[in-house]
């Protein structure tokens, strides 16, 4: 099997600040991680290795400081890595992303056949989910989203069973390989990473491709100008107005409060 | 891309019923159709679907697109990318919602690649601007401290996910009129690369929060897991649902599908409690449009009182053991139980 995992390096959303007055993210606030869904991704390709034997590539998209993501994976369990960093690529959306992604792709296929794409549910900067998808259709190959399992593998029949999270419960889906996973955080457990990867992450070096060495590609397609969508304006979400306030004595608050709900007592069901 | 028209939402049906958010995007998308001075379509897929068309008129739209076929009976990527592809071709509409679900997502950044076009995900605020004729979508960004509008100058249709339960939808209308167009759609089983080979429902676990009339919420501000028995208690009492913050939840005092906020459900109950919860951004995203907000936190200025119906500013271990004990009152005398289901 060979599996290519999808990783990004995003700003860590749990620390983040943003500039009250100018409405933009306050970068030196954030450190850069690897993407915790693509991190589980990456795990997830590393189990199926040990099941199945085969490589796991990672591909990243990034500024040159995006080989850290690489890095890290070859620390979880990837062999190897490829980083694709050009101005060309910056200011790309979902759209002009899946494209350079897949262009990547299409250049490690050529060495070595893929047989499995995996990417995290979402990127926790942008929040879209709508990458992962995208690849798969750039290369025809089916996705499945929300992943929070792989029940079954068999590459000599080159099927797989999955578990895909829905709205109340999951369902249980085959598909054929190749095909793309996106995987949720339940899909398994991050635990430490093992010595030898460690030394191996160390001293790991990957391996960078700009736009020409992509071969044929359409650079209207890439960064800022391959990008259908822009944001328009940056604001301070809606602040409610806020109702009514009682204060004072708690015996007194609730005498005040069991009031005001004695007229709204519609909203309750009692049954007599 | 003068020649896109219309307004176009994704029915999601499971089960043979609408998702509640396709109804809600019948609603916003009525509101946009009616502005632009278009038309507004619902996109029915699936098998044996003609009866729904009739709940998607009554819900507001003028025109149901609709495929009918045994390959479209339960979602898949590949089935329903491609007759949704085919019909956004030959109609060409304007601006096409779906509802950021699962399937919705996956369906949309599928059919938004095909079609070469832009994709605003989890929007929560909709308007168009009638002279550009620009969909104005947003949504939270940087992990919810900021709204962005995205737009798509370009590109036609302009896509957009949208959040379940932050429209509304309009009371349905048995008298509206409106057509149906059935499209006939070439898909083959032999072709499909995936099949569902189960479909395994886990109710007990979201449902609960989602359809709740009452919900009792607690924060950090309950201290410990021992405190926070009494938020338990409190919603006992009154026949509520517990949620809580998503620092609740990775102190482990509650399950992580009790997590109501951004990353977590989003609510709309009758009566919320917001007990020792602070207000983030990130939380009141997921409850500020519930009926009726009751807050109960100490600091007078907490953000919670911003959203809060009723604010009640004091120490929540004072406050709610008395309104336990009074609502055990109330309930006695009207009778002796309350109950929702
Ligand atoms: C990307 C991202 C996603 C997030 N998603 C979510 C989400 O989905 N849901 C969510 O909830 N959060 C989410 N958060 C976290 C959110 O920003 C807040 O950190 C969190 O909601 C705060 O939880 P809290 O109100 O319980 O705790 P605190 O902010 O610590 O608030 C505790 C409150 O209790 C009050 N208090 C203390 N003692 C008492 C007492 N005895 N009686 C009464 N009041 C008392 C205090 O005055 C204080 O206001 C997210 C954050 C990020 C960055
Ligand atoms: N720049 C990138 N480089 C590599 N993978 C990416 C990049 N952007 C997105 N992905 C992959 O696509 C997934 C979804 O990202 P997003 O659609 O941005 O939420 C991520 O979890 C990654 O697996």
């Amino acid at each position: 099997m060979h599996i290519v995992v999808c990783v990004k390096q995003v700003p860590d959303t749990k620390i983040i600040k943003i500039n009250p007055k100018t409405n933009t993210l306050d970068r030196r606030s954030a450190p850069a991680i690897l993407n915790p869904y693509d991190a589980h991704a990456v795990q997830e390709a590393a189990r199926i290795k040990s099941r199945t034997g085969g490589t796991v590539t990672v591909l990243s998209m990034g500024p040159p400081q995006a080989v850290a993501v690489i890095k890290k994976s070859v620390e979880i369990g990837a062999d190897r890595g490829y980083l694709i960093s050009d101005r060309a690529f910056a200011g790309a959306d979902t759209l002009a992303t899946s494209y350079a992604l897949s262009k990547a792709l299409e250049k490690i296929e050529q060495e070595s056949p893929v047989d499995l794409v995996i990417c995290g549910k979402h990127a926790i900067d942008g929040d879209t989910g709508q990458v992962g998808p995208g690849i798969a259709r750039r290369i025809d190959i089916p996705p499945i989203t929300n992943v929070i399992e792989v029940s079954k593998i068999n590459s000599d029949e080159k099927k797989i069973v999955v578990k895909r999270k829905q709205l109340n419960g999951y369902e249980l889906i085959e598909s054929q390989i190749p095909c793309l996973l996106t995987v949720e955080k339940e899909i398994n457990d991050i635990g430490y990473s093992p010595m030898p990867n460690m030394i191996k992450a160390a001293r790991y070096e990957p391996v960078i491709w700009s736009v020409a060495d992509l071969g044929e590609v359409d650079r209207a397609q890439l960064g800022l100008k391959g990008s259908p969508t822009i944001v328009g304006k940056m604001f301070s979400p809606p602040r409610p107005e806020g109702g009514k306030k009682i204060e004072g004595e708690p015996t007194e608050q609730i005498k005040e409060l069991m009031k005001l709900l004695e007229e709204k007592i519609d909203l309750f069901c009692f049954k007599a | 891309m003068e020649e896109n028209r219309g307004i176009w939402v994704f029915i999601e049906v499971t089960d043979g019923k609408v998702e509640g958010v396709s109804l809600e995007l019948l609603g916003a998308g009525r509101k946009l159709a009616d502005k632009l001075e278009v038309p507004l379509a619902g996109v029915l897929l699936g098998h044996d679907v003609r009866k729904i068309s009739a709940k998607v008129i009554e819900y507001g739209a003028d025109i149901v697109y609709m495929a009918d076929h045994a390959v479209l009976e339960l979602y898949r990527t590949e089935a329903f990318m491609k007759a949704v592809v085919a019909m956004a071709e030959k109609y060409k509409p304007e601006i096409f919602l779906y509802g950021a679900t699962p399937n919705g997502k996956d369906l949309a950044s599928a059919v938004a690649t095909d079609l070469s076009t832009g994709l605003t995900a989890d929007t929560t605020m909709l308007d168009v601007d009638p002279e550009k004729r620009l969909l104005e979508a947003s949504r939270p960004a940087f992990g919810g401290n900021i709204m962005a509008t995205i737009l798509c100058k370009k590109h036609r249709p302009q896509m957009a996910t949208v959040r379940p339960k932050v429209m509304k939808a309009l009371e349905p209308d048995a008298s509206r009129k409106g057509e149906v167009i059935e499209e006939e759609i070439h898909l083959e089983e032999s072709e499909m690369r995936t099949k569902v080979l189960q479909i395994v429902k886990e109710t007990t676990k979201t449902a609960n929060l989602a359809e709740a009339h009452v919900i009792v919420a607690g924060g950090k501000g309950m201290g410990d897991k021992n405190g926070f028995m009494l938020i338990h208690e409190l919603a006992k009492t009154i026949g509520a649902t517990v949620g809580g913050t998503r620092d609740v939840v990775e102190a482990g005092w509650l399950p992580h599908d009790q997590q109501i906020g951004q990353t977590g459900e989003t609510v709309t109950p009758k009566i919320y409690f917001a007990i020792g919860i602070s207000g983030a951004i990130q939380h009141v995203v997921g409850m500020k449009n519930s009926e009726l907000i009751i807050a109960i936190n100490k600091d007078p200025d907490a953000p919670i009182f911003d959203v809060a119906t009723y604010g009640l500013v004091g120490d929540a271990f004072e406050i709610v053991p008395q309104l336990i004990e009074k609502f055990k009152e109330l309930i006695k005398e009207k009778g002796g139980e309350i109950s929702y289901v």
